[in-house]
């Protein structure tokens, strides 16, 4: 079987569409190959779409853990203690403990003749339940990032803003919440790096494959478990990695870039490698 | 001269280690009854006894480590223990990387567990089984909705919360759960007959030992001392040798 | 344990559970929280000096070190940790036993590499067959200790690159104007006056360390995740205590412990971190300053 048949069959493996049965014998390298970049489909869906909402909740989080009203305060405090306290995997094993159970607890509505339970049954699939762990575990760690950020702020530019007449949701949108991120932003790269990496707990000890639809590393592991050889996907799966880590620093470099863009050469470069929290 | 030397040395080194030794057993230690972690943190069950029993008989002295299930194949052909016993069934692709002695254990079938009131045609059901188990591969040949769980455990919880309508495994593994159960758990259809039965894995180069212990099985075997540990720890029902 | 625990059978409930919670497995698992503390209290300087090291090489103006350096963290940073524990200590094994193999035993013909077997001389072997299990028990634990200081030692060394870059610069050229060399000024002004910078990656960095040691049973050491999956797990009749599927709990007990852990480690670094920015010309030690006035 020619390369080019194995990406037909199996490059889209990971979302169910092309062969039903994995390769059995007679491994390639090929077929190695094709279904772990299959598999990437999903550690890319999970971290792309976890970063972009966790990126709101976390900006709520920072303002919350900085603000002057316990109320605010205390619930964005435990969030981010919680998860950012405990290890992903720990979350995923209660998370799926959780959802389980939901339909039970009587989440299902009845809609006049019929009962609808949507919704219910999906979180106990990856493709939403694992997602909105992610999601939370990524707002709790950016949020953190943010609040540090929030509290480096120079005083002098909220000065100015409030010298210019300025108030509430104006001086949020053009002072505080732009000089934020831009002084996040090394940081919140890292995390994004991170969370990309958390992607692969996501079938290894979380929630359960179906269909054999799974990520990069449950296919790197199921070749690894038919040819007993450990070598061969698993850097398979490393190299993937190092080219999504090297596109995440780029398109994450292009926004420092932007963000940036009004200062002079010299003080971008001093504050692009500014030390700050990674993660 | 020097190359005979070497050749006696080697001998003497050969014939020495099988008596003296120290034979590493892997085991997984997380599948009762063919092998488990007892109360007091040691390796049990079975496959225990029936090591312990083997190596007394060749005078090897035998120490047990456990291993992860994913990695035992691997662990084992680079050198880190020298024989798997955990309840592996002989099957081609396995033999193909790593050699087995003679069965230990007849070939068990594997079963199907569900709730009670589950009447679904195993095919078109959605059953659930352990990640990189033959029944896995098993489930997903036969068209039917796989999902793999990382554990045993989370297998069987599937079922009870009803993820999944029915488990598949080992039947010796099933049966005191369905047991002890008090009906919550009964099999479901038949019972599905795979592998050339439970051997121990021993790494290719090493013939010399696979050939120790092939004996050793013969002898037990002969001398009618393996039926009885099957019936101690599998039950009466067990499928013993002929 | 107890004089009692003999038949838990027909114990009731309080008994049971004495005699239960004090089984020789439980005693393993409480064991296995100073396991994993003990990796983290080797791992952790063992991996400032791969970062150290790496951050070192980055910086070097020879092209082939400093490419070196910054390949380390740039790989290694690249690659999801559990991809690189699932393969790199099996192939640091037998890396290290190819070593010995080839210096011990010379004469050795028969090849290394048998089909799928690794196969090298009975001396080579590393720990020795012949060796007890708390030698193996012990070199695992090293294999491990090393397998987590690569990976977060690239972190630790991207960390310190940054934090060297951050000593403001008329503090090295100050120590220049008064004669130092280039060594000099490393060793008397960069590195002492680094760690301010440092520090708020680096706790980060320990904080991401504490919650990757469940990845520790990979590397095939029992950890307090692997006792808590085998405690927790169903325990049918041919157990002396048989109970339900009781995961649930211990893997509570497990987040307790990593939450209070984590709680400890940002008391201790708050703490730390007072006392590093005392006199430093940053906004914290510009703060300190002010106060007791």
């Amino acid at each position: 079987m020619s390369c080019w048949q194995t990406i037909q069959d199996y490059g889209l493996r990971s979302l169910g569409i092309g062969e039903r049965l994995l390769p059995r014998s007679d491994f390639t390298l090929c077929d190695q190959v094709v279904l772990i970049g299959s598999g990437m489909i999903w550690n890319v869906y999970f971290g792309a779409l976890a970063l972009a909402m966790g990126f709101f909740l976390a900006t709520a989080l920072a303002l919350g853990k900085a603000s002057a009203h316990p109320a605010m305060r205390k619930p964005a405090e435990w969030f981010i203690f919680v998860f950012r306290g405990s290890p992903l995997f720990i979350q995923f094993f209660f998370a799926y403990e959780l959802f389980v159970i939901l339909p039970d607890a009587g989440l299902s509505i009845p809609l006049g003749v019929v009962t609808v339970t949507a919704g219910t049954d999906m979180l106990t699939k990856a493709a939403l339940g694992a997602l909105i762990v992610l999601f939370f575990n990524t707002a709790a760690y950016s949020g953190e990032i943010f609040y540090g950020a929030l509290r480096s702020i120079p005083k002098g530019d909220v000065e100015a803003a409030d010298a210019y007449g300025m108030s509430g949701w104006m001086k949020f949108r053009r002072i505080v919440w732009p000089t934020m991120l831009r002084l996040a932003w090394p940081s919140y790269t890292n995390e994004a790096i991170f969370l990309f990496h958390a992607t692969t707990l996501v079938f290894f000890s979380g929630f359960p494959a179906w269909r054999q639809k799974g990520d990069a590393l449950y296919y790197a592991s199921y070749f690894a478990d038919k040819t007993f050889n450990p070598f061969v996907p698993y850097p398979i799966l490393a190299g993937y990695f190092i080219v999504l880590t090297l596109l995440v620093i780029g398109l994450f470099g292009l926004v420092n870039r932007r963000l940036n863009r009004h200062l002079p050469v010299e003080t971008r470069r001093r504050i692009r490698y500014r030390p700050q929290f990674i993660r | 001269m020097k190359k005979l030397i070497l050749g006696a040395a080697i001998l003497a080194l050969t014939a020495g280690g099988v008596h003296a030794q120290t034979i590493r057993m892997g085991t997984e230690g997380a599948y009762p009854p063919y092998n488990f972690i007892n109360d007091d943190g040691e390796v049990d069950g079975f496959e225990r006894e029936l090591g312990d029993a083997l190596c007394e008989r060749a005078q090897l002295t035998c120490e047990w480590v456990t291993n992860d299930w994913d990695s035992i194949i691997p662990n084992l052909v680079s050198g880190n223990y020298d024989t798997i016993i955990a309840g592996m069934s002989i099957t081609d692709e396995r033999d193909e990387v790593i050699d087995f002695t003679q069965p230990y254990l007849p070939p068990d079938p594997s079963a199907f567990m569900a709730l009670p009131g589950t009447d679904i045609d195993v095919a078109e059901g959605v059953i659930a089984a352990q990640a990189g188990t033959i029944q896995a591969s098993y489930i997903a040949d036969i068209g039917a909705t796989l999902v793999e769980f990382a554990t045993p455990d989370e297998t069987i919880a599937a079922v009870r919360n009803g993820e999944a309508d029915a488990v598949m495994a080992d039947k010796a593994y099933l049966e005191p759960i369905v047991a002890e159960s008090g009906g919550e758990f009964v099999f479901l259809g038949d019972d599905v007959a795979m592998g050339d039965g439970i051997g121990m894995g021993i790494r290719e180069s090493d013939a010399e030992l696979r050939d120790t212990f092939d004996t050793m099985i013969s002898e037990m075997k002969e001398e009618n001392l393996i039926n009885p540990m099957i019936v101690k720890w599998f039950g009466e029902d067990a499928t013993i040798w002929e | 344990m107890f004089s009692f625990c003999s038949d838990p059978s027909v114990l009731p409930d309080w008994q049971w559970f004495a005699c239960y919670l004090t089984t020789g497995k439980h005693m393993g698992f409480y064991a296995s929280f100073g396991t994993v503390l003990l990796l983290l209290a080797i791992t952790a300087p063992v991996a400032m000096a791969f970062g150290f090291a790496g951050a070192m090489a980055a910086r070097s103006h020879f092209p082939p070190l400093g490419l070196l350096g910054k390949g380390y963290i740039a790989m290694v940073r690249g690659v999801p940790d559990i991809a690189f524990f699932l393969f790199v200590p099996i192939a640091l094994d037998q890396a290290l036993e190819w070593l010995r193999h080839k210096t011990l035993c010379p004469d050795w013909t028969a090849p290394i590499r048998q089909g799928n077997d690794f196969v090298v001389c009975a001396q080579a072997k590393l720990p020795l067959s012949s060796s007890p299990q708390s030698v193996h028990d012990a070199y695992s634990f090293a294999l491990a200790v090393v397998a987590f200081s690569v990976v977060f030692g690239a972190f630790a060394g991207n960390v310190l690159v940054g934090a060297m870059r951050a000593v403001p610069h008329g503090q090295l050229e100050t120590a220049e104007a008064y004669g130092m060399t280039r060594a000099q000024v490393f060793r008397r002004i960069l590195v002492p006056q680094m760690w301010v910078y440092a520090l708020p990656g680096l706790s980060n960095l320990w904080m991401i360390l504490i919650k990757a040691t469940p990845l520790l049973f990979i590397l095939g050491i029992t950890d307090i995740v692997y006792w808590a999956r085998e405690l927790g797990g169903m325990k049918t009749g041919a157990f002396a205590y048989p109970h339900g599927d009781w995961r649930l709990w211990y893997f509570l007990g497990l987040l307790v412990f990593y939450l209070a852990f984590t709680k400890l480690s940002e008391v201790v670094f708050e703490r730390l971190m007072l006392r590093l920015t005392h006199g430093q010309a940053t906004m914290g030690g510009e703060a300190q300053r002010k106060a007791p006035a």
